[in-house]
């Protein structure tokens, strides 16, 4: 029953790239669905697409970069082979979760927000689960990691390492 | 006879598990031979007892908790012999927490398989959209404002009112906007109900659309809540085969399109105007009001955009009658609220009740104190542009304008604890950060202001000439309050002041006494 992600995307593709965009360009305000269906496919946002979710879309390219960079999900090259995100807001911080990021970055070396020397981990904060009641939490490509401890914690790094 | 096992979907329980327990169960009933049926639901809110399993039996639903994939095996005997167990914590409904509760929003979250509309149905699910659709417009309009229902989101406009005015705007079409842009910490309310029973959602946006003339509508969900977004789409689906969306909706002349659009992290998103951009396609930048959404909102025309607990109370207000639901609250803040208990907390969980219970009783009794069982120091009310309150403040009960005078707001209901090792400073630092990060940036004092307030902060922290520095972030806090355009900037001031009134000792170094020389 329990979703495991393995993240599997294509590599760009102009011809593909054209596809996603026609098949969602007619829906009023699109910008956002072509750039979460871009991204669901090609794990981030190929600048190459930037000009032709404009033409599309018959907006400038300027303002589609702007929504591009506009919104934290928006990835602009791939992340590592695994996400781990761990939940940085108030509710997560009241349960410990200060020492846990902190714990987290000793171990895989990178900071918040940056991803492994071997491409293998991309670390990110993430501003609340919805999880609050079972704090601290996490997510690793999606899957969901609540009463977060040192013990889950180091099992869910070590997880991402593999 | 068929055992019937029900086992949690809500993501909080999937999070400690509640998927793996559900296969257990399954694999240790067909090892012991005997038929079982899982349901899954969405969560009864008893979050410190995920997963919590209940099994049916002649008494009503008995629940176990928190459940383990070890203890699936020895749960399981408990269950088919009617045989104690450690975990068995007795008749779900005659559970005290659930007991104390007053349900109306929530009657039917963790009870009923969120993906059944029939499930729905026979709960009393569209009873409140059958009575609308009896009614008309005018007089739906006067019960949603009789019931005294104010906006849920936080800012607690009533919702009559807004619903009034874009059914008397004409226009060749308007539109019904859900906000599910729920990014505020301690809070997972509109979480729980879209995973947990997300036709009421939808039956309450179906009632808004009919009520003002509406033909399309968007539940705008926030990308951090993937089950969320997957209940809400599966709902919807499930709704149009049923011919509770779509055209001549239950039989009527009523049509009725819902489209889930996924939002991509923007914490502003949840600023109604900022969410109507971001719909639009645009980047999330705050509108100035007027005009109003009422008058002037998605795509230019006239919008109702509500939060998803606004829309989840409509149901209950059309089927039971305004009556019912204002005879519950106080002052002007009439009917329940869900109340979500998290951070530090012993027993953290959604508690639904009517206003004016006092937040010293949500921390303390309902919540139980810290799970770390240190003393309970500072409370963070709202989110994270809620005040943080002290023990001396806990006699505030929960209302909106009680909140108020005190400096603070009730929010979208989220209470975060925090125990007596959590500073303060970084508290208000991380608010001042917070929102530096997620300003839209249209608004100076919430763009630069932030950046100067958290600077000036580290000053503080740092030592660097404290009291004029204190000085320059109360002065800086109330540029951003009265100058700001929206919440973000407006409201960011209320955890920054509130740390430094409440908890000033944290922030001045106590006085040092002079050494004798020697």
């Amino acid at each position: 029953m329990t979703a495991v992600y393995e993240p599997c995307y294509e590599p760009w593709d102009e011809t593909r790239g054209a596809e996603i965009i026609a098949e969602h360009a007619r829906q009023e305000g699109a910008t956002l669905v072509i750039l979460h269906a871009l991204q669901e496919a090609f794990g981030y946002i190929p600048e190459a697409a930037i000009p032709m979710v404009a033409q599309a879309l018959n907006l400038s390219r300027a303002e589609v970069h702007g929504v591009f960079t506009f919104y934290h999900d928006f990835r602009h090259k791939p992340a590592g082979r695994h996400v781990l995100k761990l939940c940085r807001a108030e509710a997560c911080q009241a349960a410990g979760g200060d020492a846990l990021a902190a714990r987290a970055e000793a171990k895989l070396g990178v900071s918040l927000g940056n991803t492994t020397a071997d491409d293998r981990v991309t670390l990110e904060p993430i501003y609340c689960l919805g999880l609050c009641a079972t704090a601290p939490s996490a997510m690793l490509d999606g899957r969901l990691v609540g009463r977060l401890d040192e013990k889950r914690l180091d099992a869910l790094v070590a997880e991402a390492q593999r | 006879m068929k055992m019937k096992i029900f086992v949690p979907r809500d993501a909080a329980a999937v999070a400690v598990g509640a998927d793996e327990v559900a296969t257990a169960f399954e694999q240790i009933a067909q090892k012991r031979g005997l038929p079982i049926e899982i349901v899954r639901t969405g969560s009864r809110g008893l979050c410190w007892l995920e997963p919590m399993v209940e099994v049916a039996t002649p008494e009503g639903r008995v629940a176990y908790g928190p459940v383990s994939t070890e203890d699936v095996a020895s749960v399981f005997e408990s269950m088919a012999s009617n045989g104690p167990h450690p975990l068995r914590l007795g008749v779900a409904d005659e559970l005290p927490w659930l007991k104390r509760q007053t349900r109306l929003t929530f009657a039917r979250c963790g009870v009923i398989d969120p993906r059944s509309l029939d499930d729905y149905r026979a709960h009393g699910g569209y009873k409140g959209l059958e009575r609308a659709l009896s009614l008309g417009s005018d007089a739906i309009l006067a019960e949603v404002t009789a019931s005294g229902l104010r906006g849920r989101g936080g800012a607690g406009f009533p919702t009559g009112i807004k619903w009034k005015t874009v059914a008397q705007t004409k226009a060749d079409r308007k539109f019904i906007v859900c906000n599910a842009d729920e990014g505020d910490s301690g809070t997972f309310a509109d979480r729980m109900i879209m995973e947990g029973d997300p036709f009421l959602v939808i039956e309450g946006m179906t009632t808004a659309a009919i009520t003002v003339g509406a033909t399309k509508g968007y539940i705008y969900i926030r990308s951090e809540y993937p089950h969320a977004i997957e209940a809400m789409k599966a709902a919807i689906i499930a709704a149009e085969r049923g011919g509770y969306l779509g055209s001549k909706i239950g039989g009527s002349t009523y049509s009725f399109d819902l489209e889930v659009r996924v939002g991509a992290g923007a914490y502003v998103c949840g600023e109604e105007t900022s969410l109507l951009e971001s719909l639009e396609g645009r980047r999330g930048l705050v509108r100035a009001k007027p005009p109003l959404p009422a008058h002037h909102g998605l795509f230019g025309k006239p919008t109702v955009i509500n939060n998803v607990l606004s829309f989840a109370a409509i149901p209950f207000i059309l089927s039971e009658g305004a009556r019912a639901y204002a005879d519950f609250g106080m002052g002007r803040s009439r009917g329940t609220m869900p109340i979500q208990l998290a951070g530090n907390i012993r027993q953290g969980g959604l508690f639904e009740t009517a206003f004016g219970v006092t937040l010293g009783e949500l921390v303390d009794d309902i919540g139980g104190g810290t799970f770390t069982g240190r003393p309970v120091r500072a409370v963070q009310v709202g989110g994270p542009l809620g005040a943080y309150f002290p023990r001396a403040l806990f006699d505030t009960p929960f209302d909106y304008e009680a909140f108020a005078a005190r400096d603070g707001l009730i929010g979208h209901g989220g209470i975060v604890v925090f125990d007596d090792s959590v500073d303060m400073r970084k508290q208000a630092r991380f608010a001042m950060e917070f929102c530096a990060v997620e300003s839209c940036g249209k608004c100076t004092p919430c763009r630069i202001g932030s950046t100067r307030g958290v600077e000036t902060i580290e000053k503080i922290i740092r030592g660097e000439r404290v009291s004029e520095n204190l000085a320059l972030v109360e002065d800086l806090c109330n540029t951003m309050k009265f100058g700001s355009l929206c919440a973000l900037g407006g409201f960011t001031p209320y955890p920054v002041l509130s740390a430094l009134k409440h908890f000033r000792e944290d922030f001045v170094p106590a006085p040092t006494t002079l050494q004798a020389a020697e």
